[in-house]
């Protein structure tokens, strides 16, 4: 869990010197920019990366989408993995924040809209850091 | 000369049908037996027996330990993994232990031999007694993946010499911690409630002790005057039942209250000893008949 003033450091540092390299990624519907952002971080079909910098982007097939088990943990190294520094998700499980906060990216939560309503509030930093990581359904599956 | 204990398994396509109830009452009945609680995701079968404990044992299994210093970052158990358990940031291998499954190929795989295995404690077994019944329970620690090791533990040296029954209280529905459960009984109890949601999770257990090729009977649980669909479902398919339960309030109340309703009621125990006795006619001729093929 990141506290508000972890919180307040990290927009502080997302600031001038990370803009230079500025890679985020958004799970979302389909590959298009103005896709809805999937619900589920994990089991989405593609990642939208994006690039702050110089406004590119690209997708990425997500190679966790059917797993068994674990899809989180799969979804967060294809998403560290392109050397992203911020993952914007509605919601997302405690393994994928372990994983991506070794892998130092920070979790923001999206806003109701588009993948590009959610970049245009994330560059005008309108959005906030993901607080509740949900504990996953690991095991559930009996 | 030997006997062999009669190992029945009693299980249910979901939970709060009467496993407990069932397997705990008939345990409770016999003159001699041996109560085992399978159900090691939230056990509660030792809570109507209240038996002292006499031993406790860890129950451990094996997952990787990884060298950071012989990885080469080839990846190849982190793509293999079917888990997903294992990960690779910031130039190191990272494991999510309770999401291994313990299936050892990463340590296979690995060129650089970079992987052993540690010993990790997933929960324990508890053995107690309750006057005339021997009580073993399984616990399995929350966030752990698998139950199934502790049901091995508690399983591979559940039998005596004097013959005595062995009740196995399994965990709800039909999935692979149940299969291990039923193994190697040698009779199934599926306890069933009288609705249709009830014959939907019947079906299920119905399916798997079929699949095992193990002899089984219903025991109807809950029963109310009028219609019961899980009555019906076994007419249709001459399963045979081997006793019926009433939706009782007496029952209902010490059940709730962790009593043990044929210890504490007369009428109760003439319920539960006639359910014995028709459990066990059933699962004798089962096992002869068996033996004779």
């Amino acid at each position: 869990m990141i506290d508000q003033e972890e919180f307040e450091n990290s927009i502080v540092k997302t600031k001038p010197e990370g803009r230079i390299q500025m890679k985020i990624a958004i799970p979302v519907d389909d590959k298009n920019i103005e896709s809805g952002v999937c619900p589920s971080f994990g089991r989405a079909p593609y990642f939208l990366f994006y690039n702050t910098d110089n406004k590119e982007s690209y997708y990425l097939d997500n190679s966790a989408v059917a797993s068994q088990g674990g899809s989180g943990i799969r979804a967060a190294q294809v998403v560290a993995d392109q050397g992203v520094k911020a993952l914007l998700t509605p919601r997302c499980g405690e393994n994928v924040e372990e994983l991506l906060s070794k892998a130092e990216v920070l979790i923001y939560r999206t806003i109701a809209g588009t993948a590009q309503q959610n970049i245009t509030a994330f560059e005008a930093e309108k959005l906030v850091l993901l607080k509740d990581f949900h504990p996953g359904f690991h095991g559930h599956e009996k | 000369m030997k006997n062999k204990n009669i190992k029945i398994a009693v299980l249910s396509g979901k939970g709060g049908t009467g496993k407990t109830l069932v397997s705990v009452n008939l345990a409770a009945v016999a003159k001699k037996s041996i109560y085992i609680d399978c159900d090691v995701e939230e056990p509660n079968g030792y809570l109507f027996f209240k038996s002292e404990i006499i031993c406790e044992e860890d129950v451990t299994v094996k997952i990787p330990l990884v060298d950071d210093t012989l990885c080469n970052g080839c990846r190849k158990c982190v793509a293999f993994c079917k888990f997903n358990a294992l990960a690779y940031v910031k130039n190191k291998p990272y494991l999510f232990e309770t999401v291994c499954h313990s299936c050892g190929s990463c340590q296979l795989l690995c060129p650089e031999k970079a992987i052993s295995e540690k010993e990790k404690v997933i929960g324990k077994v508890q053995e107690g007694v309750s006057g005339h019944v021997m009580v073993k329970t399984g616990i399995l620690n929350p966030g752990e993946a698998s139950g199934i090791p502790i049901i091995k533990k508690l399983l591979e040296k559940s039998s005596s010499d004097d013959g005595c029954p062995i009740f196995i209280d399994c965990p709800p529905g039909s999935a692979c911690i149940v299969m291990e459960s039923i193994k190697n009984a040698d009779y199934c109890v599926l306890v069933a409630e009288p609705t249709l949601f009830g014959v939907h999770n019947l079906n299920m257990v119905y399916d798997l002790v079929r699949l095992s090729q193990k002899p089984y009977g219903v025991v109807l649980n809950k029963c109310l005057d009028g219609e019961n669909p899980a009555e019906t479902f076994c007419r249709e398919r001459n399963i045979p039942i081997l006793g019926s339960i009433p939706f009782d309030h007496e029952l209902g109340t010490l059940n709730s209250n962790a009593k043990i309703g044929a210890v504490e009621s007369e009428r109760l125990k003439v319920l539960f000893s006639s359910l014995l006795h028709s459990v066990m006619k059933e699962a004798r001729h089962e096992t002869t008949v068996d033996s004779q093929r």
